[in-house]
């Protein structure tokens, strides 16, 4: 079982990969939203990713309002 | 479909769409690859009516309110069908707002019965605003899990087990059929109280442009609380007998795969997704070798010369298979609203033999005021009004442009407890819209920009500043107020829309970097679409009125005395 710090770090590795920035330049409380540059639809794209990688299947609405990783991170860690 | 003339309600055509289409599909849900739910409309009728039956034992009398807080799916048409059976007034909330949000129009709209699914509920029961709705008396949650406390709730599934009929309850055209919040969840809910009569009206207007018929299928992607979705994606292909399919997940590689599976015939989609979908198309076509681009672009080239005058799906589905058989071969339209649409994009996909049903329309006005009639095809317009619409052009400016009013049948009848609001919004029936437009010489409507201090973003959301001010109220300044910068600077333009923080600083203080990190973090805490993208200072007090209210009109005069380029401080 992965523990919270590991799950986000992945989460964060995740979506440099995606949206091509370079590894480490993402941060736990960082909104994605403005980080990236990215739009609500871009965020279910890298929700795909992140489901793949961990198994899992996380509805639409558990994500509904999430902007940081480490929320997100809370939400994903809850369903492993 | 069904004569809409000779209908008083919503309710009795529904109820008559039920028997004429009984054996027809009528929803499709699907979750992920898995379909969850196939219904003809005789199935539909089945799970309604004892609801229906439920609601009318709880207490939901003709004219009392009943809301649905769902994500898209055939339990929201459900329970709005049994909403209307019984004479009830739907209000249909935005599940993406806040629970608090929630609470404020369950109180505002003084709504007697809630449907909403597990997930909502959960964090509606636990907010605090839950003691506001004083007049709410019953609760029904779908797909709650066995053990699940329901915090008062009951399981909207056990409703369905009610074996007494229910009484059908008439209404007249000009009773309030819905009451739908357009915007103005933070300080003053709007509520637009649309009648029966509104949406009958709009629906013929609409279908006769875009028909409906048995076999067509509709997909659901716009939240069906939107007077689109609610027109498009539920009252208008249910009269038509067609089918509506829904996805519970609303990730781009589903719903992708939704156009080939299901052989979709419309959609509605926000500007943000059409572009989204266009950027997808694009890099695909730009990965071809150059030599395959060629040819594909010199068979666009023909296809844009065939269908210069009108569309002609048939051609243009040889022509462009490939593209085609992507959305399923059979799709006749993208119908695209909530937000101005970009004319390349709409251009685009035209193009590619798919048209885009673009158009100008309000809540208060009865979904579309104007659409595009692909007669011929025009990019750089909303289109021409729809039938019954009366729409002149205010104070026009020596080029033409000047405020939009529109007179029609699809009015709302008023704000719910507004009626200063509705004064000022209606005038001897004509609707002051607040957004800038002129008529080109063909009839049709060109937009340039808003009157009001509003944007709207390509998503589709109505913002009003006033809404967003609360977040930044602990910031240590004087006194601060939100704008549309365009609302200060008309720029003519519909998009790159815009909102500021306008402050005015104490004595002797000065915008520090803590300053700018504190608007910065309760800026990141507002969503993301409602973030202001930068401050403007001014040095003199804010115009009040006796009660202290500031001057908003007086102040944007002010500000629009500044140059808009240096006066913005970028966030």
């Amino acid at each position: 079982m992965r523990t919270i710090d590991e799950t986000t770090q992945e989460i964060l590795d995740l979506a440099a990969k995606h949206f091509n920035v370079p590894a480490g330049t993402l941060a736990p409380d960082d909104d994605f939203f403005k980080k990236l540059g990215i739009d609500s639809l871009q965020t279910l794209e890298l929700l795909s990713r992140i489901e793949n990688h961990f198994n899992i299947e996380l509805p639409d609405y558990e994500v509904q309002g999430v902007s940081n990783f480490r929320t997100l991170a809370s939400r994903i860690q809850s369903r492993l | 479909m069904l004569d809409l003339s000779k209908y008083q309600s919503l309710g009795a055509a529904l109820k008559d769409a039920l028997d004429q289409f009984a054996n027809e599909t009528c929803l499709i849900e699907s979750d992920r690859e898995r379909e969850k739910e196939r219904l003809t409309y005789r199935e539909f009728q089945q799970r309604a009516d004892p609801l229906a039956r439920t609601l009318q034992d709880a207490g939901l009398e003709p004219n009392a309110r009943a809301a649905i807080i769902m994500t898209n799916q055939s339990k929201w048409l459900i329970s709005a069908y049994a909403i209307f059976f019984c004479g009830g007034v739907l209000v249909p909330l935005d599940y993406k707002l806040s629970p608090d949000e929630h609470w404020q129009l369950l109180a505002h709209s003084a709504t007697r019965m809630l449907v909403t699914e597990y997930p909502i509920w959960r964090q509606l029961a636990a907010s605090a605003g839950r003691g506001t709705a004083t007049s709410l008396a019953a609760i029904y949650v779908t797909e709650a899990p066995a053990n699940a406390d329901l915090a008062g709730a009951q399981r909207w599934e056990d409703a369905l087990s009610n074996v007494v009929a229910p009484v059908f309850v008439p209404r007249t055209r000009q009773d309030v059929a819905t009451i739908v919040y357009s915007s103005g969840t933070g300080g003053r809910p709007k509520g637009c109280m649309m009648t029966h009569e509104n949406y009958l009206e709009q629906c013929v207007a609409l279908t006769s442009f875009y028909p409906f018929a048995p076999g067509f299928r509709y997909l659901s992607i716009l939240p069906t609380n939107h007077a689109i979705d609610f027109m498009v994606g539920f009252f208008g292909p249910f009269i038509c007998g067609a089918t509506v399919v829904h996805l519970r997940t609303l990730r781009p590689e589903f719903v992708r795969e939704a156009f080939p599976k299901y052989k979709i015939t419309y959609v509605s989609l926000v500007p943000l997704v059409l572009k989204n979908l266009q950027k997808g198309l694009q890099a695909r076509l730009d990965a071809l070798s150059s030599g395959k681009r060629k040819i594909f672009n010199t068979v666009v080239a023909i296809n844009k010369a065939l269908t210069k005058s009108h569309p002609r799906l048939g051609l243009s589905r040889r022509l462009l298979k490939q593209v085609h058989s992507g959305f399923g071969g059979e799709l006749r339209a993208i119908i695209v609203g909530g937000a101005f649409t970009e004319p390349q994009t709409l251009q685009f996909f035209y193009d590619l033999g798919i048209p885009v049903a673009n158009g100008y329309g309000l809540t208060e006005a009865g979904t579309a005021i104007t659409v595009n009639d692909l007669h011929p095809f025009r990019a750089d317009t909303v289109g021409k009004p729809l039938p019954g619409m009366e729409v002149r052009i205010v104070d026009p400016g020596p080029d033409g442009v000047g405020e939009i009013y529109v007179r029609s049948k699809t009015v709302m009848s008023g704000y719910l407890n507004e009626a200063e609001l509705t004064a000022e919004a209606i005038a001897e029936g004509w609707l002051k819209t607040g957004d800038l437009g002129r008529f080109d010489p063909a009839g049709h409507l060109q937009l340039f920009g808003r009157k009001k201090n509003m944007i709207v973003t390509e998503e589709g959301k109505n913002i009003y500043p006033e809404d967003i001010e609360s977040v930044f109220e602990s910031l240590p300044v004087k006194e601060l107020c939100v704008f549309a910068a365009n609302y200060i600077w008309p720029r003519r333009t519909m998009v790159g829309e815009q909102l500021v923080l306008v402050i005015h600083l104490e004595p002797n203080q000065s915008l520090t970097e803590d300053l700018r990190k504190d608007i910065s973090l309760l800026n990141n805490r507002l969503l993301n679409f409602k973030r202001v993208h930068g401050i403007v200072l001014v040095e003199e007090d804010f115009p009040r009125t006796a009660s202290l209210k500031i001057k908003r009109n007086i102040l944007a005069e002010r500000l629009a005395k500044f140059d808009r380029a240096t006066a913005i401080v970028k966030l």
